[in-house]
């Protein structure tokens, strides 16, 4: 009967999906071993217990709430000691997501704890008291399959590797004190720059249009906008050769160096497909390329290929998606 | 500014990987090994740092078995001034037994700034560098793409999704390097005959217990066979229906 202590990531007061994906496994992961229960912290400005209900759908038996005026941001030093703090009553596993603040958060409770981490998991087993983990290893080139020795094992788990699914349980929630002063942080966050507002996630859009040097110029980008526009449901994102130049910003680099995407549909556009890029997004579901070149490499992946100029392609995909979403 | 950087020693990222036979690991036969990538931007982060900021010292430390002082050696090669091998067999994916070795040599060495690669290649965990900040008990800040430092303090920004967090913080402190801040330069002839003569100490690694070890190792599924459905726009209409009728994302 193991208990399953979640970290449910918020911004500002808002909870992010991959705190419902690390919610939704944890329910599996007691559920498959004999029952238990899922403690969710959730810790945010005021206002954020209001999001206890959706953990509470999602599969939290009780939602431990923390608010403080300073975890509008990330507080990471309070954070960790809070989480680290509440880790020690009686948990088998703490599953944190591997997201931009997740990953800077696993290591520091582990280390607090003296607990074994496994980082970036796509999937967790426990058979009697030991537990196996898989996370893809170099750069998503070899699936290496951990076993984890120790308790609280604390494991993150990989963006879009769970599916956020409803199984209601009590969601009850209880309040509780920052285990170190958020308002004393030794890195003190200055700014957050948002991008513009409603913007997709490259980690969270389920459509990826994507661009390359052979786009030629940077403001033929206004192609690949429209065509993610005409989605809907897509984000922009673009190679080294592309950000290194400046096109666009190094946050939009897909591969090896830069995100780890797996979308439903991911649209190359002008891109050779080079190892350090597929790295990165070879483990979308649907891959379209658009390259004039029949050899690139990037037509050994993609189910669907098209030789050809995008500036021609693009504008007439663009119109077609357009069309098709009109219904 | 006396900086350290911590290094590891990884297989080529464009190698063909091979799995054993009994799948307990890559097979090493044939493959070639370098700097982890962003353990070398690291390293070049921490030598602009000081020619830029006059008279410093930049050493590199290593976890790892003998072959890993060739990587020390190329660390000094660009430009580090010394490197410590801290000896240890055997694979190494448990980050916190690797933090606790590096932890316990930097303990009391009067270092400004730590450097860490954001995460290494072969393991692609993102533990070590942080886990060392913790055990050491700086201020960390992970993931940056621009960093500042002077007068004590310095100042990062970290891409975070769809959003920058823009950071300050005292030094001194534990920051590990994303993709942004510096490219790493090759190696010059002199610097290749320099490093020759530059110091390398070698201990004992005092890892921590390890509590994550693999257990087996596959390669991914391949994805099917790429397929090209047309020329030009006039592929189109073919395309769309297949995303709307075989792939079912349209
Ligand atoms: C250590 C390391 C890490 C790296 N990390 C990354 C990473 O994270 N992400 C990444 O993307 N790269 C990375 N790279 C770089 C990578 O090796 C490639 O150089 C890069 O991905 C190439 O980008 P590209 O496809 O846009 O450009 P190119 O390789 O120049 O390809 C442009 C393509 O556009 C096609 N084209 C040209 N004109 C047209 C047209 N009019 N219509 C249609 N097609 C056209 C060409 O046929 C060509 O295939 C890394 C490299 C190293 C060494
Ligand atoms: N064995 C090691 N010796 C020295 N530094 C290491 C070692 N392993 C990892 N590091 C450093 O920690 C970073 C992150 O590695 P990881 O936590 O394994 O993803 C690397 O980029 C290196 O800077």
């Amino acid at each position: 009967m193991p208990n399953v202590l979640v970290f449910a990531e918020t911004r500002g007061a808002d909870l992010r999906k991959v705190a419902l994906e690390a919610t939704t496994a944890a329910r599996a992961f007691v559920d498959a071993n004999g029952g238990g229960e899922v403690h969710a912290l959730l810790a945010g400005p005021s206002g954020v217990a209001a999001k206890a209900e959706s953990l509470g759908k999602h599969g939290a038996d009780v939602v431990l709430v923390c608010e403080h005026a300073s975890f509008a941001r990330y507080a990471r030093e309070a954070i960790a000691a809070t989480l680290a703090a509440r880790a020690k009553s009686g948990y088998r596993v703490v599953f944190i997501p591997f997201s931009s603040n997740g990953r800077d958060l696993a290591p520091r409770v582990a280390a607090k704890l003296d607990a074994p981490l496994a980082s970036d998991v796509t999937s967790v087993s426990m058979s009697g008291d030991a537990i196996t983990v898989k996370h893809p290893g170099y750069a998503n080139k070899v699936i290496v399959e951990l076993t984890v020795t120790g308790s609280p094992a604390i494991i993150s788990l990989r963006p879009s590797a769970f599916t956020p699914a409803e199984k209601p349980h009590a969601g009850k929630t209880e309040a509780i004190q920052p285990a170190a002063d958020p308002g004393a942080e030794r890195v003190v966050v200055k700014d957050v720059t948002e991008g513009a507002k409603g913007k997709l996630d490259l980690g969270e859009a389920p459509v990826i249009i994507s661009g390359g040097r052979g786009l030629k110029a940077a403001e033929n980008f206004k192609l690949v906008e429209d065509l993610a526009s005409a989605f809907g449901n897509a984000a922009v994102g673009a190679t080294r050769a592309v950000t290194d130049d400046g096109w666009r910003p190094h946050s939009d680099q897909i591969g090896q160096t830069g995100r780890q995407v797996s979308p439903q549909l991911y649209v190359a556009v002008g891109i050779s497909g080079a190892i350090q890029h597929l790295a990165g997004m070879r483990t979308a579901r649907t891959i379209v390329a658009i390259n004039k070149d029949p050899e690139a490499p990037i037509f050994k992946v993609a189910d669907y290929g098209i030789v050809g100029d995008v500036l021609e392609v693009l504008p007439a995909l663009t119109a077609a998606v357009r069309e098709a979403k009109k219904g | 500014m006396k900086i350290a950087v911590c290094i590891k020693r990884t297989p080529d990222s464009e190698s063909r990987f091979k799995v054993v036979a009994g799948g307990s690991g890559i097979d090493e036969a044939g493959l070639k090994f370098d700097m982890d990538d962003f353990a070398s931007y690291a390293v070049e982060a921490a030598l602009q740092i000081n020619e830029k900021q006059g008279p410093g010292e930049t050493i590199v430390f290593a976890v790892g078995p003998d072959a890993i002082q060739e990587t020390l050696r190329k660390a000094m090669s660009m430009g580090a001034d010394r490197a410590v091998h801290l000896k240890a067999d055997g694979a190494l994916f448990d980050g916190l037994s690797v933090a606790t070795a590096l932890a316990a040599e930097l303990k009391g060495g009067g270092y400004d700034l730590i450097l860490f690669g954001k995460h290494a290649f072969d393991s692609s965990a993102g533990v070590v560098g942080t886990a060392t900040g913790e055990l050491l008990g700086l201020p960390c800040v992970t993931a940056v793409s621009q960093l500042d430092v002077g007068g004590g303090k310095g100042s990062a920004r970290r891409e975070i999704e769809g959003a920058g967090e823009i950071v300050e913080f005292p030094l001194p402190a534990v920051v590990t390097i994303d993709e942004g801040v510096a490219r790493p330069r090759y190696p010059s002839l002199k610097g290749i005959m320099a490093a020759k003569k530059k110091p390398l100490e070698t201990k004992p690694a005092q890892l921590g217990a390890a509590r994550v070890v693999v257990k087996a190792m596959e390669l991914p599924a391949d994805r099917p066979p790429g397929r090209i459905i047309g020329q030009g726009a006039a592929a189109v209409p073919e395309l769309v229906r297949l995303l709307q009728e075989e792939a079912k994302v349209l």
